[in-house]
């Protein structure tokens, strides 16, 4: 069984249709990236996979159940989880708050109650961020509020991961970090899709990689296929 | 908590100056107002305007109760405290889905409309208001307004007691992380509607078991005094002075900006109130934006890191 099936999936702001009839079957354990030029639906699409969003047509499935009509804490707690595009830490937290609240929301059936702290002590420890735990979230460096991110979304503890972009704006060294990080996180079984621009960064990354253009799906496959496809040149470079 | 209510009550027993109970007693009622509005206003950072509506609800509240089957007075707070709590539910579920200051323009509506209907309602005087007999048993006190300190004094601790327990509790940490970013909490697993009801409901019922004593205690009451601006603008002001992150900030600010309205009124004038509010409010606005409690742990924190 997948881990996840979006069928059909169409969303519209307004008269501009912003994902077309989309189609992703995921596997557990996959890695899968998700690219596409600016605007073409790859933040929508996850919107509406972890519930930020409602589609207008079509479903999404996560392990066999079909959760298109539930909001987005739920989906948290069935084990959908994300990071942001732009980090969205709770600012007057400090690190370890910030992973509270996932172990005491998103993950509270599946955590021992009264080992939260030592919980996310670990997540902390395993995302390297724990020496920041005691620090403000507010006064933490870019790819520390990047890690943050994914350790908050690990600490739902998920089956699924949505990365949005979590390279972006990082320098080369920390791109490598980042990649080791959700490398290591799939290693212990958890499915991960990939958003990102920095094309070594997805194709090092990705098992198979779909290309999405103007919300619509124009490539699908192993990495090396993909990127040698004309259509996906085409989107990116013009005619 | 159990032994300020021992100190009041050998206060009562004590002191023999009724108007020290009749300052204390607006003091703490602007106290419970102000602990209850932070449930909502600096837990979850949803700004309520709209104060007066539940204050004034909790009032009318009482009053019926009071007029149609004589009810002692703790079932008439019980009561007001069910009804304001059920309109807090209603709010919640008309506006909690509005953001920011559409919420607030909304609570202010909300406060608007209950004072409208107030002042058309026949049954309690209308707009011309009406008069409550205060009850001529006291129990062991001397005086009834010596019993309804003690009773203010009651609801300021329990508010405290809720207060404390939601700021501490897994809905607490749930409603700060809906202050901090809404869409990031409903993405962490946090039912963020759920919990914003939650809290509203709160709010409501301790603001109205704020409001159920008010009648007996001023004995004459119309819709103006009972939807009053300056409660609104209190349970705003006592809050921010204080400090809206923890629960005990709104404690502070309506201990500091209850004394010096009372102490003002009796010294200087007693139209004095509102100014002076202002003046707190836009001092501590500028130069301590997350109050008095912010102030303090800004410089601790500086002490400990230097």
């Amino acid at each position: 069984m997948p881990l996840l099936e979006v069928r059909d999936l169409t969303k519209s702001f307004g008269g501009f249709v912003a994902l077309n009839g989309i189609e992703l079957h995921l596997d557990p354990g996959e890695r899968l990236g998700l690219i596409g030029p600016n605007g073409s639906g790859k933040t929508t699409l996850i919107n509406c996979i972890s519930g930020a969003l409602f589609n207008d047509k079509g479903t999404v499935v996560f392990e066999g159940r079909d959760i298109t009509k539930l909001p987005a804490y739920k989906r948290a707690r069935l084990g959908i989880a994300r990071s942001f595009q732009i980090p969205r830490p709770f600012k007057s937290m400090t690190v370890l708050e910030n992973l509270c609240i996932p172990l005491e929301y998103a993950a509270w059936k599946r955590v021992d109650h009264r080992r939260i702290d030592d919980e996310a002590m670990e997540i902390l420890d395993l995302i390297g961020l724990s020496d920041k735990a005691q620090d403000n979230s507010s006064a933490l460096t870019q790819i520390e509020l990047r890690k943050l991110d994914l350790a908050r979304a690990l600490a739902a503890k998920p089956a699924l991961l949505v990365s949005d972009e979590a390279m972006a704006g990082l320098s080369g060294t920390e791109v490598d970090e980042i990649l080791d990080i959700l490398m290591m996180l799939n290693g212990r079984g958890l499915a991960v899709i990939m958003i990102e621009h920095i094309m070594r960064a997805v194709v090092r990354f990705s098992e198979r990689i779909i290309v999405l253009d103007a919300g619509k799906k124009i490539a699908e496959g192993v990495p090396d296929d993909v990127m040698r496809d004309p259509k996906v040149e085409r989107a990116y470079l013009g005619e | 908590m159990a032994a300020i209510l021992i100190a009041g009550f050998l206060f009562t027993q004590g002191a023999d100056n009724e108007f020290y109970f009749f300052a204390s007693y607006v003091v703490l009622q602007g106290l419970v107002m102000a602990v209850a509005w932070n449930i909502l206003g600096g837990f979850a950072g949803y700004v309520n305007f709209g104060s007066a509506g539940f204050f004034g609800a909790g009032v009318y509240t009482s009053i019926v109760l009071n007029k149609a089957f004589a009810l002692p007075l703790p079932l008439l707070i019980v009561a007001s405290g069910c009804v304001c709590g059920l309109l807090g539910l209603a709010t919640g579920v008309l506006t909690l889905r509005l953001k920011g200051i559409y919420f607030a323009i909304a609570t202010l509506a909300i406060a608007i409309m209950l004072e409208t209907v107030a002042s058309n309602w026949e049954y309690v005087g209308g707009a011309a208001g009406t008069f409550v007999l205060q009850p001529t048993e006291f129990f062991v006190f001397d005086s009834y307004i010596e019993l309804l300190f003690m009773v203010m004094l009651s609801l300021s601790i329990l508010a405290m007691i809720v207060a404390r327990y939601l700021s501490s509790s897994k809905i607490g940490h749930g409603l700060s992380a809906i202050r901090d970013d809404e869409l990031a909490a409903e993405c962490m697993g946090v039912p963020t509607l759920r919990l914003k009801l939650v809290s509203a409901v709160t709010m409501g019922a301790l603001m109205g078991m704020a409001g159920a004593p008010y009648p007996f205690f001023v004995t004459f009451i119309d819709p103006i005094s009972a939807f009053s601006l300056l409660i609104a603008v209190n349970a705003i002001a006592m809050p921010m002075i204080g400090g809206t992150a923890a629960w005990y900030g709104p404690v502070i600010g309506a201990l500091l900006l209850g004394l010096v309205q009372e102490i003002s009124t009796v010294t200087i004038s007693s139209e004095l109130n509102l100014l002076i509010v202002g003046v707190m409010l836009v001092g501590f606005i500028t130069l301590a934006p997350q109050g008095i409690v912010g102030l303090a742990r800004k410089l601790w924190l500086k002490k400990r890191s230097p």
